[in-house]
């Protein structure tokens, strides 16, 4: 179970990168799941985490992305999973 | 042979999302602004999307600016072309119902202040690759604007979800361009003297051939609907979340018309008497804090807007067609600046009139109460 998880689907651009960031921003280390509704949002959101040192899974739900950034201890990068998009 | 195929369409997706993606789009644009303008499109204005759609409504006959009607075919392959790329990627989304009358308004203003100033982002990045310092002045005001609707986002702005809606209502705004480009191709008049106009001098008259305006059109729209290409996203998100991706094509956009114009000798330094604009800097500046404030509010700069209306955004459509209605208004009302001019050798400052330092105020003071209002509490932390 993720520490977070925020919907952003409908949101204009930028605020699911604006909310995946405040809630990468709230938590030590762990996980947080993002779910977006296009492609745009995806890309933005996942450029916006590897910039803060966490990595990226994406999976495809439906017309959906469940995106789930992992952020490790102390900020410290984190090794990236098999992604599936 | 099927897992070849996915591999090259991969890696095209990620070309395009990655910053080599949006460099080459950038000069793609900067080139084909340069290209466009050698071949007949008005100066420093081989692209302007406000310009554009602003010639566009006087064709339509929305307003009766003799000087600028024309159905401009780039503004077709923009939404066209990102049409193509988002059906061709699977990224075609009918979606809406996130504030339409906000945006509407929003699109309104914008063409206000982007007529105020006498171009759009675009135009202003075209205008400085020119030579025209005056473009400077508009580009910090744009910064201004797109800065103050950053700090709103930070603190909660949204104008709420939008939701899936049906493929008719997502292809509303291609479905139109597609009647203008009939239109165009048919040189459709009603009636005598009634619309569709065609100007018959001034920039409205200044055109490159349809085939090739209507190509480097949809060229683009397929790219930039790849790679999100924005003026004002770049601007935000450098203010917002110190990212410079989209920046990286506005500095290639200008890099590439730069030496366009100077191969072609197109480059002219100066402030007074440049082509289509005025030298009355707090206009120039004002306008485009307006512009970069309603860009900012509606998420998108104008360019931005029409890729995203291609790939199914009834919003962004919602967002374009205010746009149109402003230039109605802009000419209408004489809220447009009108450019410097030399008589009898003597410069004569343009700028707006009255009417137009009115609708300026107006229009920033409705983007003050809307940024303020449609925030949900709390803010984001960055």
């Amino acid at each position: 179970m993720a520490e977070k998880q925020v919907d952003a689907r409908g949101l204009s651009c930028p605020e699911p990168v604006l909310l995946s960031k405040r809630a990468i921003g709230a938590i030590e280390a762990g996980s947080v799941e993002v779910l977006v509704d296009t492609v745009t949002a995806k890309e933005n959101v996942t450029r916006m985490a590897r910039s803060q040192g966490c990595s990226v899974r994406a999976e495809q739900q439906g017309e959906d992305f469940l995106l789930t950034l992992v952020k490790g201890a102390g900020g410290q990068p984190v090794a990236e999973p098999n992604a599936t998009n | 042979m099927r897992s070849e195929t996915v591999t090259l369409w991969d890696r095209l997706r990620c070309l395009f999302s990655s910053r080599a993606g949006i460099v080459i789009v950038g000069l793609l644009i900067g080139g084909g602004a340069v290209l466009l303008q050698k071949l007949g499109n008005p100066p420093n204005m081989g692209i302007c999307v406000a310009c554009f759609e602003r010639d566009t409504a006087g064709a339509l006959g929305l307003h009766r600016a003799a000087a600028v009607q024309y159905i401009r075919p780039e503004l077709i392959g923009f939404v066209l072309g990102a049409l193509a790329a988002a059906l061709l990627f699977r990224e075609f989304r009918p979606r809406c119902g996130s504030a339409p009358i906000a945006r509407f308004f929003l699109g309104i203003f914008a063409m206000i202040g982007a007529l105020v100033f006498l171009g759009c982002p675009w135009r202003a990045l075209l205008r400085l690759a020119g030579g025209d310092g005056n473009a400077v002045v508009g580009l910090v005001g744009l910064a201004a604007g797109v800065s103050v609707g950053a700090w709103f986002l930070r603190s909660g702005y949204t104008l709420g979800r939008s939701r899936a809606m049906p493929v008719l209502g997502g292809s509303l705004l291609p479905l139109f361009m597609l009647l203008l480009l009939v239109l165009l191709v048919a040189r459709v008049s009603f009636k005598e003297g009634h619309a569709i106009f065609f100007s018959a001098k001034g920039p409205g008259a200044m055109h490159a051939p349809l085939a090739v305006s209507l190509g480097v059109g949809l060229l683009i729209g397929f790219l930039a609907q790849r790679s999100r290409f924005c003026t004002m996203g770049a601007i935000r998100d450098a203010v917002l979340i110190r990212d410079f991706h989209l920046l990286s094509g506005i500095g290639a956009l200008v890099l590439a018309a730069l030496a366009g114009n100077l191969l072609v000798r197109g480059f002219r330094a100066g402030f007074a008497g440049m082509p289509i604009a005025h030298s009355a800097q707090l206009w120039n500046f004002s306008g485009m804090v307006l512009a970069g404030l309603c860009f900012a509010l509606a998420g998108g700069c104008p360019g931005r807007q029409l890729f995203l209306a291609g790939e199914g955004d009834g919003d962004a459509a919602v967002f374009v067609c205010g746009m149109l209605v402003g230039a109605g208004f802009a000419h209408n009302f004489f809220l447009a600046a009108v450019p410097d001019k030399f008589v009898e050798g003597v410069l004569r400052v343009g700028g707006p009139g009255p009417y137009g330092k009115i609708a300026v105020g107006l229009g920033l003071a409705f983007c003050l109460a809307l940024g303020w209002t449609a925030r949900e509490k709390g803010g984001v932390e960055i």
